[in-house]
């Protein structure tokens, strides 16, 4: 059974090939991301970080190789994957013409949430986002933080075993991005995995373990502390600097 | 079967928060069947004619009176020269122009045949025919006064006369043809766009990225996604005949019922091409132009303007496959003839059909992974 060899990995990625016509946009990646890790998948822009977690989430097909997410199989278990999995894109993903309740209430619903069970979230979320003040409003009346923050919460409305954010802190200031990393700490502390692209070379050295891509390939996976021991860098963008230049 | 309500109610929400959907909801029937209604007529209430009269005689200016006597014909312009009133056709300030040459009387005191010409713009074919029908008519009539003058020819000949009696339309108001058409056009409008747009607009935004990652079933979806829409367009109709009724006093002969029930099924399959329409496109921009280049080809051939009867056997080809044909067709049928379900069975059964393949084609072709 798939589901007892990946026990302890929340995901095992082996010769992942996928290709657009004659681009190979992932090049036999491989490798498992362990439960209740924190891992950053960092690369260049067009590195093919985007068609790797589209193929993770079950948005798109891969060409080759074998995948398995939350204990399931990517080819023949993809609606069992999608209950377990939550996801957040670089888009928005919240109704801007909807309140904060009624996102909440949508997504919930969709998950199959009861709704006593979107009643306590609706409530827990405006609390602990100190959404107190926007109750009423629209979610495009939301500053650009908390509606990242809050696109988080429901993300995981449905409490998924792991969690996948493809940028998700794009263009906002510092000290949200260190906001929402303490919400993606508390959500790691539960158990959650977590699994993160981003540009941002502070945010890799959150992470419990980060892969580099560069074209298509991963080129380097491991702890922050011994890549950077590894590629004698001060710092993770030393790092990354020296393998995407090649 | 929870999934589909919270789509439903989602999609409300945000339907009735849009401003501008209210307005397209309300505004755009009444607008359609007041503007359409009245000013896409064929009717030619009159003709500007222009008259050349060489002769100046006792016998032409009886034939140029009774043109000036005819409702259906205004002189607009009287000159010697053709050349000055093919310059005022040209401007289009004259339609028809009567020649009338110079020995008009004495060829007819000698009793030869005799010519006149009518000179008609045709730039519109189907007007012309029309214009040139009323003028000849009124040549006919003269002719036939000047036999009995004359007396030449024992009338014992009794010529036949037709009596008509017109069905379904005796006043031959153009409304009444009209507006079943444009109720028609008024649902899959309505059914077509706000459809196919809504679910590109979720594309557009990267919401559609988000509900794909969940495990919501595709024909839950579809059916959560449509099932407003179909309210809409049903309410939409439902007003619409309202105001045929009461507005605009169409006759509605047939069944109210028999129509609620075919037109639920033909938005099953517009809802179907709107939803097809949107897997084809990424942007609303693109739904647009797709949409508008079925409606404008589907309606052109419907027989909404044009009997589907004069086109060409091709055009009627293609019409074996325009939705808006047999729909438009069951209406008129069923408005102003008091069709019954057997009448239109061959009617509901295209439209059931099509609504079949509309619909599973567009749940085949959207796609949750690509």
């Amino acid at each position: 059974m798939a589901e007892n060899k990946s026990n302890s990995k929340a995901v095992i990625v082996k010769d992942l090939v996928k290709k657009f016509g004659s681009f190979v946009a992932n090049d036999h990646l491989n490798f498992e991301v362990d439960k209740g890790e924190i891992f950053g998948f960092l690369g260049a822009n067009g590195a093919g970080k985007t068609t790797a977690i589209k193929i993770l989430c079950g948005l798109s097909h891969p060409t080759s190789g074998e995948v398995n997410v939350a204990g399931y199989d990517i080819y023949k278990q993809r609606d069992l994957i999608k209950k377990n999995i939550g996801y957040m894109s670089q888009k928005f993903s919240l109704y801007d013409d909807l309140s904060i309740a009624e996102n909440i209430r949508f997504y919930g619903g969709i998950y199959g949430l009861s709704r006593k069970k979107i009643k306590e979230k609706t409530a827990e979320y405006i609390e602990k986002l100190g959404l107190q003040a926007y109750t009423k409003s629209m979610v495009k009346e939301l500053p650009l933080g908390f509606k990242q923050k809050l696109a988080f919460s429901v993300a995981i409305v449905h409490d998924p075993p792991i969690v996948f954010l493809d940028e998700p802190t794009g263009g906002v200031d510092p000290i949200t991005r260190r906001q929402f990393w303490e919400l993606i700490y508390k959500e790691a502390a539960k158990g959650k995995t977590i699994f993160v692209t981003t540009h941002y070379m502070d945010e890799a050295e959150y992470c419990d373990r980060v892969s580099i891509m560069v074209d298509g390939r991963i080129e380097a996976l491991d702890k922050p502390a011994i890549l950077k021991e590894t590629y004698n860098a001060e710092s993770m963008e030393e790092v990354f600097i020296q393998l995407a230049r090649g | 079967m929870k999934t589909i309500l919270y789509i439903i109610q989602k999609e409300f929400l945000q339907i009735f928060r849009d401003r501008m959907m209210l307005p397209i909801i309300f505004v755009i029937p009444i607008f359609q069947l007041l503007i359409l209604a009245h000013a896409a007529t064929f009717e030619i209430k009159y003709v500007d004619l222009g008259i050349i009269d060489l002769d100046q005689s006792l016998a032409s200016r009886a034939l140029v009176r009774k043109f000036e006597a005819s409702p259906f014909f205004r002189v607009k312009a009287r000159s010697f020269s053709l050349d000055k009133l093919s310059e005022e056709m040209q401007n289009s300030r004259v339609e028809q122009i009567l020649y009338i040459p110079a020995n008009f009387n004495n060829e007819l005191e000698n009793k030869h045949p005799v010519k006149i010409q009518l000179i008609t713009d045709a730039v519109d074919g189907a007007a012309a025919g029309i214009m040139n029908t009323y003028a000849l008519s009124i040549v006919k009539d003269f002719n036939r006064n000047l036999l009995i003058q004359s007396k030449t020819l024992p009338l014992n000949i009794k010529s036949i006369e037709t009596r008509t009696s017109y069905w379904y339309n005796p006043d031959l108001d153009y409304k009444t043809f009209m507006i079943p058409g444009i109720l028609v056009l008024l649902v899959s409008i309505i059914g077509l766009f706000l459809s196919g747009l809504n679910i590109v607009k979720e594309k557009e935004i990267g919401t559609i990225e988000q509900l794909n990652v969940t495990p919501i079933k595709k024909h839950h979806f579809i059916i959560g996604k449509l099932t407003p829409f179909w309210f809409i367009a049903m309410f939409d109709l439902f007003f619409g005949l309202v105001l045929a009724k009461f507005v605009f006093h169409i006759p509605i002969v047939g069944s109210i019922g028999l129509i609620i029930f075919v037109a639920s099924i033909y938005l099953v399959l517009v809802l179907g091409i709107g939803l097809f329409i949107s897997t084809l496109a990424d942007t609303q921009q693109q739904a647009m132009f797709i949409a508008w280049f079925f409606v404008v080809i589907f309606i052109l051939l419907s027989g909404l303007f044009m009997p589907v009867e004069n086109m060409p056997d091709w055009a009627q080809v293609i019409n074996i496959i325009n939705p808006i044909a047999y729909f438009i067709d069951f209406m008129r049928m069923v408005m102003l003839k008091g069709a019954r379900f057997a009448d239109v069975s061959y009617h509901i059964i295209s439209i059931t059909i099509y609504a079949i393949l509309s619909i599973s084609l567009a749940t085949w072709r959207y796609k949750k992974v690509v």
